[in-house]
């Protein structure tokens, strides 16, 4: 069993947890997940490791409520456990000294871009990093951002904080404006993902997106998240998360992930039965 | 003497009613048939049995045991050499291993080696349940840590004779329970998962540890371990890297690997969804590609799901179909239908990207290839579509690459199968390996034969033998 030891909301159905979970915090790196079960009738999740602390022996994760095991998790409490917390998971996102990045987070996709932006900045790139909220209310990590990037730019999708609209009309100003991007690093919403390998495309800039498709097992045996990159398969969990957004056929992505669209559905509407 | 050609039959689940439920198929013998059954033992001098029999058990020893009604000293026989025979007594191919030679099948059928086998270890496992329990004679404790990786049969088996040798045993299993193959791919209905996880329970009896959720190459290396103050490492890893055709439309949904199938199902409990929470797709028309072990259970579980029409797809003729005879009767009687000579080409989706056809192209058999059977050989212009909602592939998986990824100087075959000596030692010192991860995908009983032999070499390498 693994022990929440820290909840914290971060926003509207946005939840964070530190979980006492020593053998995965010990080896963990940034880019890199766990496959989370909640219960014992319950379905594996992944969910990416948002920061680590090897000596206590905690990894945190932060989460958005959006079907039946993110919101049960999200019931659970400080001192409640979960029946698995496996990994990490996937390969380390490879980070060296590029010399100017960018970081391009939407939503929760920001709480993992945060540990990669940190190591970015340690090996001594300049970090611009681009991270867009629905709304203002939503806003989370903006100090924790800023402490590891050279310049922080803002988005929201209504205009209450920041500029108004989406991660990449920012990117866009970004690329025109700015010489010598290395590279860029994105994660979020499979749409925006893709909008942002659209955009760098043109430039031929090295771009590098950590995908979220479906899984099972996470270690490399199903085959559930599979993807098409570059014309061959393969597969998110153990040849990813990190894959070349230009390569990546992000429609079969997209699609892959409503497979289950109906089920989810019926298995939401159960437990809100249930828990009423 | 006049001894009984026929196999005592075993009382199985009627067809139409089993193709609906994920009850055990075969129900097992009472006392008086298994007492039957053992009398057609001939106490052969010569035993070919034994020597059929992977892990050498002292079949006709036991048989005589259960003859004379004394089924302790039956399965104390059996456990000597085999530690869950509740499992191989099902699952075991003994048409090919001990029952192919047992010289009554000269005359008449063999005897029911495995069904006897079964019989004593489900008494057994009920009297463990009444409290009973009789945890294996272990040597005194001498302290010094093996690392398990994997707790399939290999890991297992290896694990409870380290154990009894006194090691400190502790396994390293990536999933949340222990059992490989045995919990997450072969279903319910053929070995039930509440007599897989008494089985295993032995083992945590006798001492040995379990650390679940820890992927051995990622949680930790396999110098991690030794760093940790592990003295050898076995590695039962097992072959679960599924294959695909690599043909267009794979990618499409409603279509799986038999692995997630079966892991969504067996390992997950998808069958019971929505009560557990992982979903699974309820297809009308199911094709699965294949034609081994993986394929009929593939086939028979999509079956249980509600499927209407289940489709086996598999490129030669039933002849040369890989699977156990008896789950090719048993799949035929509950209704898959066999299309042979066939061979998918490429899936057609629907806009939504869901799969809604399969193409497919005849094959003729040519001459003998490596394996020794004929070679399928496509019939241009034969091409033919199937309407299906799902599809399922069964066509083989290989041995998972993390380990041979993460660990310098471990040298791997070309299938990615860990190249082993005569006693089981990799080309890392210390580090043994053993199973489907070395032979490929293979059974149960040779994974546990594995096992045991690479405990014996653990042991003379931490002696300084070898
Ligand atoms: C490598 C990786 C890292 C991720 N990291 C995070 C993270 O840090 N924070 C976060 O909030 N979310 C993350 N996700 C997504 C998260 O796993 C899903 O939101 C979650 O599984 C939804 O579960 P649910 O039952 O609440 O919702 P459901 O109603 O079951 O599903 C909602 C949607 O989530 C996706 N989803 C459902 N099941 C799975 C599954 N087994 N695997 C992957 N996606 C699924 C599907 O697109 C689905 O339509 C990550 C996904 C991947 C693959
Ligand atoms: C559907 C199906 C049906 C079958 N039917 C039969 C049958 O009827 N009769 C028969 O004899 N055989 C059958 N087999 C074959 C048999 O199950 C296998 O040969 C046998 O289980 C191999 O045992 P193993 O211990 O080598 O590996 P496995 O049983 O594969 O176990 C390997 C274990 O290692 C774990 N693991 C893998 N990598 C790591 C890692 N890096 N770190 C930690 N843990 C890890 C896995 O999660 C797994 O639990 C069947 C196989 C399948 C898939
Ligand atoms: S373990 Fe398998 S091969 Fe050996 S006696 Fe039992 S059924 Fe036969
Ligand atoms: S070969 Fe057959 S008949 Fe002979 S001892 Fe073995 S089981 Fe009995
Ligand atoms: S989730 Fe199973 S192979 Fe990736
Ligand atoms: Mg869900």
């Amino acid at each position: 069993m693994f022990k929440i030891l820290r909840k914290e909301i971060l926003g509207p159905e946005m939840v964070l947890m530190e979980l006492a979970a020593p053998n995965v915090a010990k080896t963990a790196e940034p880019g890199q997940f766990v496959v989370v079960r909640v219960y014992e009738k319950g379905e594996r999740i992944p969910l990416t490791i948002a920061d680590f602390d090897r000596t206590k022996g905690t990894v945190t994760i932060v989460f958005q409520k959006i079907g039946k095991t993110t919101h049960l998790l999200g019931t659970k409490n400080e001192g409640d456990a979960l029946a698995d917390v496996f990994g990490p998971l996937g390969n380390p996102t490879e980070i060296e000294s590029f010399g100017k990045v960018v970081v391009v987070g939407g939503g929760i996709g920001i709480a993992p871009i945060y540990p990669i932006s940190r190591k970015l900045k340690s090996k001594g790139n300049r970090v611009i990093s681009i991270i867009g909220y629905r709304a203002k209310d939503y806003v989370f990590w903006e100090e924790k951002m800023r402490s590891v990037s050279d310049k922080l730019l803002i988005s929201t999708n209504d205009g209450s904080y920041g500029e108004k609209g989406f991660v990449t009309d920012v990117l866009k100003r970004v690329l025109e404006e700015e010489k010598d991007i290395e590279r860029v690093f994105t994660i979020g919403p499979a749409v925006m993902m893709k909008a942002v390998a659209d955009m760098t495309r043109p430039y031929s800039i090295k771009t590098i997106a950590s995908l979220n498709s479906l899984m099972v097992c996470g270690m490399g045996m199903c085959g559930a998240c599979r993807v098409t990159v570059g014309g061959e398969t393969k597969f998110t969990c153990s040849d990813g998360p990190d894959f070349d957004a230009h390569l990546v056929d992000f429609d079969e992505l997209m699609k892959r992930l409503n497979i289950y669209k109906e089920e989810e559905k019926l298995s939401f509407e159960k437990w809100k039965e249930e828990v009423k | 003497m006049n001894v009984n050609k026929k196999l005592t039959p075993m009382k199985e689940q009627e067809p139409h009613e089993r193709r609906n439920n994920f009850f055990e198929v075969p129900l097992g013998y009472t006392k008086e048939e298994a007492i039957l059954e053992a009398s057609r033992c001939l106490q052969c001098p010569t035993h070919p049995c034994i020597e059929g029999c992977p892990v050498h058990i002292n079949i006709p020893a036991f048989i005589k045991a259960i003859k004379e009604e004394k089924f302790d000293l039956a399965i104390d026989i059996i456990h000597e050499s085999n530690l869950l025979p509740a499992v191989t007594g099902r699952v075991c191919p003994q048409e090919e291993q001990c029952q192919a030679v047992c010289v009554m099948g000269k005359v008449g059928d063999p005897v029911g080696i495995g069904r006897l086998e079964r019989f004593v270890a489900d008494l057994d496992l009920e009297k463990r349940r009444k409290g009973e329990v009789t945890v294996p004679k272990k040597e005194k404790d001498n302290g010094i840590k093996v690392a398990i990786v994997g707790s399939g049969p290999a890991g297992l088996s290896c694990a409870a004779d380290l154990s009894r040798m006194g090691y400190d045993v502790t396994i390293f299993e990536a999933f949340h329970v222990a059992g490989g193959v045995l919990v997450y791919g072969i279903p319910e209905f053929r070995l039930p998962k509440a007599i897989v996880e008494e089985e295993i329970s032995m083992l945590s009896k006798m001492g040995v540890k379990f650390v679940f959720d820890f992927l051995v190459g990622r949680t930790r290396t396999i110098q991690g371990l030794f760093d940790d103050g592990f003295k050898a490492v076995f590695l039962g890893t097992g072959a679960g890297l599924p294959q695909f055709m690599h043909i267009p439309g794979e990618n499409l949904g409603g279509i799986y690997s038999a692995n997630e199938f079966l892991t969504r199902v067996n390992l997950m409990k998808a069958y019971k969804f929505p009560e557990f929470d992982t979903p699974i797709k309820r297809a009308k028309r199911v094709a699965v590609i294949g034609g081994g072990n993986v394929a009929m259970d593939a086939a028979r579980t999509a079956l249980r799901l509600g499927a209407e029409h289940v489709y086996l797809i598999y490129r030669r003729s039933r002849e040369e179909m890989p699977a156990r005879a008896e789950e090719i009767v048993h799949a035929e009687e509950e209704g898959i239908e066999f299309v042979l000579l066939s061979n998918p080409v490429r899936y057609i989706g629907d806009e939504k990207g869901f799969v809604k056809q399969v193409e497919c192209i005849k094959m003729q058999l040519g001459e003998p290839d490596s394996s020794g059977r004929r070679r399928p050989i496509p019939i241009e212009g034969s091409e033919f579509t199937i309407d299906i909602d799902e599809a399922i592939v069964a066509i083989g998986t290989t041995p998972n690459p993390i380990i041979a990824k993460t660990t310098e100087g471990l040298k791997v075959g070309r299938h990615g199968e860990i190249l082993v000596d005569e006693n089981l030692q990799t080309s890392v010192k210390g580090v043994f390996a053993g199973g489907d991860i070395v032979t490929g995908a293979a059974t149960v009983i040779t994974a546990m034969g594995a096992g045991r032999l690479a405990a014996k070499s653990i042991d003379r390498f931490i002696k300084g033998e070898i």
